[in-house]
């Protein structure tokens, strides 16, 4: 099937000779939820303005639904709507203005355009605020803004750099269910966040990105199979005053009511629960102390930082 | 894209930019206008009753002309070059580039925002000259032509400085340093024809002189110079600047990274 994004060999070298990419390649499929994740500089903001044409590439082949960015570029952007990191509309115009304009540089009709704008704005809590100079808004509404503006023109692809930075738990969470539905509808999503729990709970697939290689793509479950090891957070009734001995666990008393216990692959949490009922120790609740993608992502980012430094130091 | 949604993209541009300076009004319509009132005011009437005839008319009615086209000058420039820059500040250009508009659709786009600017306040200032100076139109295509080219030429001047521009400075220095001398010895206030032959003959290099005296024959039928030069180098300067624009927007010059 057709991805619904193929990337063959991209490079990317500034003007300052900072060579940001250094010939990636990257597969998207049709209708997925993707996760395009690396620490800060890795490559994802260029390699997102090559797709978006706002990075001049300087080698290598892109593709949009089978649309070459270089030569059939009309048709490529027509797919793609991109949400950026930054603020980058007038801030000075009114939010209904902003979508109908852009849907115009889309070729769309003025009629066709506002009852767009409508559904979108409505969609995302900002209908009330239509006719209000978007300088008013405040972070979150400006981010939605982005939104609906990216979704005017209805791409089958979107592209999302770090869509939630700076926004609330609680407006998060509303973006996120917002971005399922889009995507249940068949919108394929690219998705860079530096909340690694959001990649996790929201993607399907993820490319880890570091000094402009790809250093890990691979399906979201196939990554987190490769967790070797999880520290887990155990609240417990009775109050203790030394860390119990677990055959095969290692424990570390945080304070007199909670314990943390690390788990290997292949180890089972129920002889951790027999032990500890043995010792008349009972757990009130459990939770994973770590995020397990970030976990790994780190795990992977350090391991290539030492490939590319050659476990110099670097300073 | 189709030629139906190019000329969306296109009335979508031109549009905003019309709104754009109608929104910020007390800056883009209000001081051409104070500016040129004072004008006629002072080099108008206080001043130019003492100085009298000039080229054998009223001193009003001699300047009269060259206020109007100065107003379109300034105004095509300037609401080009504010607008586009503006635009790369607050990155809202990334809206456009991000799009399938052609880039010389963009181009026409910022192009005729300038000329609907720059040919509104000259029209507003037309209205306003005929309280202080009489005229009638002696060449109505004369003047509808060179108006019309002239307001391109600048708007497309404008939008090549906005290109460039990185900061807000670089935006004024051209107007200041460039436009404003060029045009204040365009031969606005004066026939050239009172200058030393060496400044007379220096002043054939300013292309601004041309677009003046063209429009002056056009209302009052009188120019320094042969007005077919005029359409020539306002038509070269005019072609040579589109096809600069165009090209440092395919580029992406100082746009795209």
């Amino acid at each position: 099937m057709q991805p619904a994004l193929s990337i063959k060999n991209l490079r990317k070298t500034y003007d300052d000779q900072f060579e940001a990419l250094k010939g990636i390649d990257l597969d998207v499929a049709k209708g997925d939820f993707f996760a395009l994740l690396g620490p800060n500089g890795a490559g994802k903001s260029t390699t997102i303005g090559i797709i978006c044409s706002l990075v001049r590439k300087t080698e290598g082949l892109v593709t949009i639904f089978g649309h070459d960015i270089d030569k059939d570029f009309s048709a490529a952007k027509q797919f793609v709507g991109v949400v950026p990191q930054e603020f980058n509309f007038n801030q000075f115009e009114k939010p209904l203005d902003i979508l109908v304009a852009q849907a115009g540089y889309y070729g769309i009709k003025a009629d066709i355009a506002r009852s767009r704008a409508e559904k979108y704005l409505r969609q995302l809590g900002l209908w009330e605020r239509r006719n209000e100079i978007s300088r008013t808004l405040s972070g979150g509404m400006k981010r939605r803004l982005m939104i609906a503006r990216a979704l005017i023109h209805e791409p089958q692809l979107l592209v999302l750099d770090e869509p939630t930075a700076g926004v609330d738990i609680e407006l998060r969470r509303s973006m996120w269910e917002f971005l399922k539905q889009i995507n249940d509808q068949g919108t394929t999503i690219i998705l860079t966040t530096h909340y690694l729990e959001e990649a996790e709970s929201l993607c399907r697939n993820i490319a880890i990105i570091d000094h402009g290689t790809i250093v890990k793509n691979t399906s979201m479950k196939a990554l987190l199979k490769q967790l070797d090891r999880e520290t887990f957070i155990l609240d417990v009734r009775e109050e203790l005053s030394e860390s119990p001995k677990l055959e095969g666990y290692p424990v570390t008393l945080v304070d007199g009511h909670c314990l943390e216990v690390d788990v290997t692959k292949g180890q089972s949490i129920n002889e951790i629960f027999i032990e500890l009922n043995g010792l008349n120790i009972h757990v009130i609740s459990m939770r994973s102390k770590a995020n397990r993608l970030e976990e790994l992502f780190f795990d992977m980012v350090e391991k290539n930082l030492v490939d590319v430094d050659g476990g110099q130091d670097n300073e | 894209m189709n030629n139906s949604q190019k000329w969306i993209a296109f009335d979508t541009i031109l549009r905003r930019e019309i709104r754009r300076f109608l929104r910020i009004w007390p800056q883009t319509l209000v001081p051409p206008i104070i500016t040129i009132v004072l004008y006629f005011v002072i080099f108008g009437q206080l001043i130019g009753s003492r100085i009298g005839d000039m080229s054998g008319l009223p001193y009003i009615q001699f300047v009269a002309p060259g206020l109007i086209m100065m107003s379109v000058i300034t105004n095509s420039y300037s609401n080009v070059v504010s607008s586009f820059f503006g635009s790369k500040f607050q990155r809202n250009i990334e809206e456009l580039l991000v799009s399938p508009t052609p880039n010389w659709i963009i181009l026409l786009g910022y192009v005729a925002g300038g000329m609907s600017r720059g040919l509104g306040v000259g029209l507003i200032v037309t209205v306003l000259s005929l309280y202080f100076a009489e005229f009638s139109i002696h060449s109505l295509p004369v003047t509808i032509a060179i108006v019309l080219m002239t307001s391109l030429m600048f708007s497309l001047a404008g939008l090549i400085n906005a290109i460039f521009a990185v900061s807000f400075d670089d935006i004024s220095i051209i107007p200041t340093f460039v436009l404003t001398p060029l045009t204040y010895l365009g031969g606005v206030f004066y026939s050239i024809e009172l200058l030393d032959p060496f400044w007379s003959n220096l002043s054939m290099i300013n292309p601004v002189l041309y677009m003046v005296n063209a429009f002056r024959y056009g209302i009052i039928g009188i120019t320094d110079i042969p007005i077919v030069w005029a359409f020539l180098i306002v038509g070269l300067f005019s072609t040579l600047l589109f096809f600069l624009a165009l090209r440092l927007l395919e580029k992406g010059s100082r746009l795209r990274s």
